[in-house]
C-alpha cells in the first residue's frame, strides 16, 4: 500500500528567477544592489580622487570675497562681495533672461502660430518659413548670429558725434542703438508720482470690478456692454488726468553723448539683447507649432456649431476654440519655457553673466571647487525644472475635462 | 394652333467654370485678396519680402568665390558676399583637422552608415542584421585608426561568450539563467586573460593598421555626426529600458528610473558637458582618463536617453490596455509580450518623437564648441580669427546654418513620411 504522494514543493534557487511569486522581489533586490554598488563606486572614486588632489568638499568659498566684476546686476554687487552673492546675481540674471524671453516668445509664437493657419497663402507660407528656419538651426548659432548683427552692424557711439553725424538716435531722439548696447530713456519718478501710481492701481481694480459686473449683467439680462472700450477708458483716462493735475511728475532722462560713450538713460547690453532675442525667436517657433496643433486639435464641428449659433469668426476663436485649445497648448508650452530657461545657459557664448557664467564659470575657475560649484549649479536648474513640472501637473489636474 | 411650349432636346454646351474658381486669377483672389484684412496682410508680406530680398539676393548671387582673403574680396566688390572663405575652408567645416589623405575613411564610414541601418529599417534586409552589429566597431576603427585587433577582440569576446552560452545550454542542458551566468563569466575571462595576448599575437602576425587620428583632429560636421549618431544609437536601448522601468510595477526600479530621468531632464546639456570635461575624472577610478570625444558621447548618450525614455513612455501610454491584457492572455511572458506585441506598436507611435529627439540632439552637438571642441560653430569662430578672414560673419554662419537646416529639415520631413507610411489605422 502506498498513499498518494503529494508533490512537496521544495524551494530551489532557480525559483527566484523562474517563479513569478519571487521574481519581482529578486529583480528589485538585484536592482537595488546594483544601484547601491554603482553609487558607492562613484562616491568612493570621488573621495579617493579628492584625497589624491588634497581637496575636500567644502562650501565655505561661498562666503569668501569674489574679486571679480559682473557687468550686469540687478542687486548691488561689487568685486568685494562674496561668491555666494555673485551666484545670486547670476541666478537673477538667468531668471531675467528667462522671464523676458518667455514673454516675447509667447507673443511672437501665438501670433505666428495663428497666422500660419491663415487662409492667406503668402502669409501662411512666410510663417512656415519662419518656423522651419528657426526650428532647424541650432540655437547657439542664432545667439552668435544675432550678437554679431548687433555688434558689427550698429554704429559705434562716436558715430553719433558732431554736427553732421553718421548715425542718429531713433524714436524722437530718445533711444540710441550702438555696438555697445542700447540706451533707453530712464523715467525719473519725481514728487507726486505716488498719486499717479495709486490712481493706476485703483483703475486696475475698477476694471476688474467693472468686468465682473458686466459679466453678471450679461448673464442675467443678456445685455452686453462694450467691455473693451470702457476698460481701456478706465485704464487710461484717470491716470492721464492725474498726471497733468499733479504737474507732470514723471520725466524722462534722455541718454546723451559724453566723451566716448553715452551717459544716463537705461543701458542694456548687447549680450543681453542678443541672448534674449535669439532664445525667444528660437522658442517662439516651437510655441507657434504648439499653438497651431492645439487649434487644429479642436474638431471642425466646434467651429461649425459655433457659426450655426450665429457667432462671428473673431468670437468663435475667442469664445469657443481658444478656451478648448488652451488645454492642449499650455502643458507643452510650459515645457518650452523650461527649455528656454535651460538654453539660457548658452549665455557664455556672448559673455552674458548668468548663473553658469558666475557660479559655474569664474567662481569655479577661481576657487577650483568644481564639484561644489557644479552641484549647486545643477541643483538650481533642477529646482527650477521641478517647480515647473509641479506647475504643469497642477494645471493638468485642474483643467482636465471633468467626468472623463 | 401654335405650340408655345418648348422642350429642349439637346443639352446646352457646357460652360467653362466661373473665372473665380478655376483660373490663376480666381486662385489669387481666393488666397491673397479674400477680404480687406487678407489684402492688407498680402501687401504687407510682399513688402516685407521685398525688403528682405532686395539686398540679400544681389549679395548672395554675386558672391565672390575665388578671392584669397577678405582684403581681396573687399577690393573687388565690398557689397557682395565673400564666399571665398567657404571655398578655402570647406574641408575644415566638414572634417575639422582630419588629415586630407585620410578623408576616404570618414566618407566610407558615412556611406557604410546607410548600409548598416538598412537591415534595421527594412524588413527585407532584416537577415543581414549582423552588418548593423559589426558597424559600430568598424566605424570606430575606420575613424580613429590604429590596429584593427583591439576592436576585433571586443567582438571576439562576445562571440566567445555566446559560444559559452550555446554550449552550456545545448551540450550540458543547463537552465537559461545558469547559461547566462556562464556567458558573462566567459566574457570576463576572455577580457582578463585572453584578450591582450590575442591582440599582441595578431598585431605581430597580421598587422592591419590605419594611421592613428587624435581626437583633437576631429571637427566640423564629422564631429557633429559622430556625436549625434553614436549618442542616438546608444541612447535608444537605454531609453527603452528606462521607459519600461518607469512603467514598471516594481516600485524600486520605478523610483530609480524616475529619479534618473527627471534629474537629467532638469539640467541643461551644457552643465552635463562641463561635467564631462571637468568632473568625470572625479567619478572614475584614480588614474583613468579617456578621450574627450568619448566622454562627450557618454554624457550626450545619458542626456538623450532620458529624453528618449519620455518619448517612448508616451508611446507606451498611448497603447490601449487591451494590448497588454491580450498578450498576457496568450500566455506570453513579460519580455515576450514587450518584444512581440507592445514595443513594435509603441515605437511606431513614438517615431515622430524619436526623430525630434534626434534632431534636437544633432543641433545640440554645437554646444561642444563651448568646451572647445571644434564643431562647425567653433570652427566658424576659429576661421574668423585667422588673419585672412578676420571680419567675415554672414558667409560662414549662412553656410553652417544651411547645412544644419538641410540635415534637420530633411530628417523631419522623412519622419513625417515614415509616419504616414506606417499608419495602419483607418482614420
Amino acid at each position: 500500500m502506498s498513499s498518494v504522494k503529494l508533490p512537496v514543493e521544495k524551494f530551489k534557487l532557480g525559483m527566484l528567477l523562474g517563479d513569478t511569486r519571487y521574481r519581482s522581489t529578486t529583480v528589485q533586490v538585484i536592482a537595488f544592489i546594483i544601484f547601491v554598488a554603482v553609487v558607492f563606486w562613484l562616491v568612493d572614486n570621488t573621495v579617493k580622487n579628492l584625497a589624491l588632489l588634497g581637496k575636500d568638499v567644502d562650501f565655505s568659498f561661498l562666503w569668501m570675497r569674489a574679486g571679480y566684476d559682473i557687468n550686469q546686476r540687478l542687486i548691488p554687487y561689487t568685486n568685494d562681495s562674496t561668491h555666494g552673492r555673485a551666484a545670486l546675481v547670476g541666478i537673477l540674471n538667468t531668471l531675467l533672461v528667462a522671464f523676458i524671453g518667455c514673454i516675447i516668445a509667447t507673443i511672437i509664437g501665438v501670433f505666428v502660430g495663428i497666422l500660419r493657419l491663415s487662409k492667406n497663402w503668402i502669409v501662411a507660407k512666410l510663417m512656415a518659413v519662419y518656423i522651419e528656419g528657426f526650428r532647424n538651426i541650432p540655437v547657439l548659432l542664432w545667439i552668435v548670429m544675432i550678437f554679431a548683427l548687433l555688434t558689427e552692424f550698429t554704429p559705434a557711439p562716436k558715430a553719433f558725434r558732431g554736427a553732421n553725424p553718421e548715425a542718429s538716435m531713433i524714436l524722437f531722439e530718445s533711444t540710441a542703438i550702438t555696438n555697445r548696447g542700447t540706451y533707453f530713456p530712464n523715467p525719473i519718478w519725481g514728487d507726486g508720482s505716488i498719486y499717479l501710481i495709486l490712481t493706476f492701481i485703483i483703475s486696475l481694480i475698477a476694471i476688474f470690478f467693472f468686468r465682473r459686473y458686466a459679466r453678471t449683467l450679461q448673464e442675467e439680462t443678456g445685455k452686453a456692454l462694450p467691455k473693451f472700450w470702457i476698460s481701456l477708458g478706465l485704464l487710461l483716462i484717470p491716470s492721464i488726468v492725474v498726471y497733468f493735475l499733479s504737474g507732470s511728475p514723471v520725466t524722462l532722462e534722455y541718454p546723451y553723448l559724453k566723451g566716448f560713450n553715452f551717459k544716463d538713460g537705461i543701458y542694456i547690453r548687447n549680450s543681453f539683447i542678443a541672448l534674449t532675442l535669439a532664445l525667444s525667436l528660437y522658442t517662439s517657433a516651437f510655441i507657434a507649432e504648439i499653438v497651431r496643433s492645439g487649434i487644429l486639435a479642436i474638431s471642425k464641428g466646434q467651429t461649425e456649431a459655433a457659426s450655426s449659433l450665429g457667432l462671428r469668426p473673431g468670437r468663435i476663436m475667442n469664445l469657443i476654440i481658444l478656451p478648448q485649445a488652451l488645454r492642449v497648448i499650455v502643458p507643452p508650452m510650459i515645457s518650452n519655457y523650461l527649455n528656454l530657461t535651460k538654453n539660457s545657459s548658452l549665455a557664455i557664448a556672448v559673455g552674458y553673466m548668468d548663473v553658469r557664467g558666475t557660479l559655474g564659470g569664474i567662481t569655479l575657475n577661481q576657487t577650483g571647487r568644481e564639484l561644489e560649484s557644479m552641484l549647486l549649479l545643477m541643483g538650481f536648474y533642477l529646482c527650477v525644472s521641478l517647480l515647473v513640472s509641479a506647475v504643469i501637473n497642477y494645471f493638468n489636474r485642474s483643467f482636465q475635462i471633468k467626468g472623463l | 394652333m401654335t405650340n408655345i411650349s418648348f422642350v429642349r432636346e439637346k443639352p446646352l454646351p457646357q460652360l467653362p467654370p466661373p473665372i473665380t474658381e478655376s483660373t490663376t486669377i480666381g486662385w489669387i483672389r481666393k488666397n491673397l485678396f479674400s477680404g480687406w484684412l487678407s489684402t492688407l496682410l498680402t501687401i504687407f508680406s510682399v513688402y516685407f519680402l521685398y525688403i528682405c530680398l532686395k539686398d540679400f539676393i544681389p549679395w548672395a548671387y554675386g558672391g565672390n568665390w575665388s578671392a584669397g582673403s577678405i582684403r581681396e574680396c573687399l577690393d573687388t566688390n565690398p557689397d557682395v558676399a565673400c564666399f571665398s572663405v567657404i571655398g578655402a575652408r570647406w574641408r575644415q567645416l566638414l572634417f575639422g583637422f582630419y588629415p586630407y589623405e585620410e578623408y576616404w575613411r570618414p566618407i566610407l564610414t558615412f556611406i557604410l552608415l546607410f548600409v548598416s541601418v538598412t537591415p534595421i529599417l527594412s524588413r527585407r534586409f532584416a537577415k543581414y542584421f549582423w552588418i548593423s552589429l559589426i558597424y559600430p566597431g568598424l566605424a570606430v576603427w575606420l575613424l580613429w585608426g590604429g590596429s584593427v585587433w583591439p576592436v576585433f577582440s571586443i567582438y571576439l569576446a562576445f562571440v566567445f561568450s555566446g559560444l559559452g552560452f550555446y554550449i552550456a545550454r545545448n551540450q550540458f542542458k543547463l537552465s537559461t539563467g545558469l547559461s547566462l551566468m556562464i556567458a558573462v563569466i566567459s566574457l570576463i575571462v576572455f577580457y582578463l586573460f585572453l584578450a591582450s595576448p590575442f591582440v599582441s599575437l595578431f598585431k605581430y602576425i597580421l598587422p592591419i593598421n590605419l594611421v592613428v587620428i587624435e581626437s583633437m583632429q576631429f571637427g566640423g560636421f564629422l564631429l557633429s555626426m559622430i556625436i549625434g549618431f553614436s549618442g542616438i544609437a546608444a541612447s535608444f536601448p537605454i531609453g527603452i529600458l528606462l521607459a519600461l522601468g518607469r512603467q514598471s510595477d516594481l516600485p524600486l526600479v520605478k523610483m530609480i528610473c524616475v529619479g534618473f530621468i527627471e534629474f537629467i531632464r532638469g539640467v541643461p546639456l551644457i552643465t552635463l558637458l562641463f561635467v564631462a570635461s571637468v568632473l568625470l575624472n572625479y567619478f572614475l577610478p584614480p588614474g583613468t582618463s579617456f578621450d574627450i570625444i568619448v566622454r562627450v558621447i557618454i554624457m550626450v548618450t545619458i542626456f538623450s536617453a532620458a529624453y528618449m525614455a519620455e518619448v517612448i513612455r508616451g508611446g507606451l501610454a498611448a497603447l490601449p490596455v487591451g494590448q497588454h491584457e491580450a498578450s498576457a492572455a496568450l500566455g506570453l511572458s513579460y519580455w515576450q509580450s514587450q518584444r512581440l506585441i507592445i514595443m513594435p506598436q509603441a515605437l511606431k507611435i513614438s517615431i515622430p518623437g524619436i526623430v525630434n529627439t534626434f534632431i534636437g540632439l544633432f543641433k545640440d552637438t554645437t554646444l561642444v564648441s563651448i568646451i572647445s571642441l571644434m564643431d562647425p560653430v567653433g570652427l566658424a569662430s576659429m576661421i574668423r580669427a585667422h588673419r585672412n578672414w578676420n571680419g567675415i560673419y554672414w558667409e560662414l554662419y549662412v553656410a553652417v546654418g544651411l547645412m544644419f537646416f538641410v540635415c534637420c529639415f530633411g530628417m523631419s520631413q522623412y519622419s513625417q513620411y515614415l509616419e504616414r507610411k506606417l499608419k495602419t489605422d483607418n482614420s
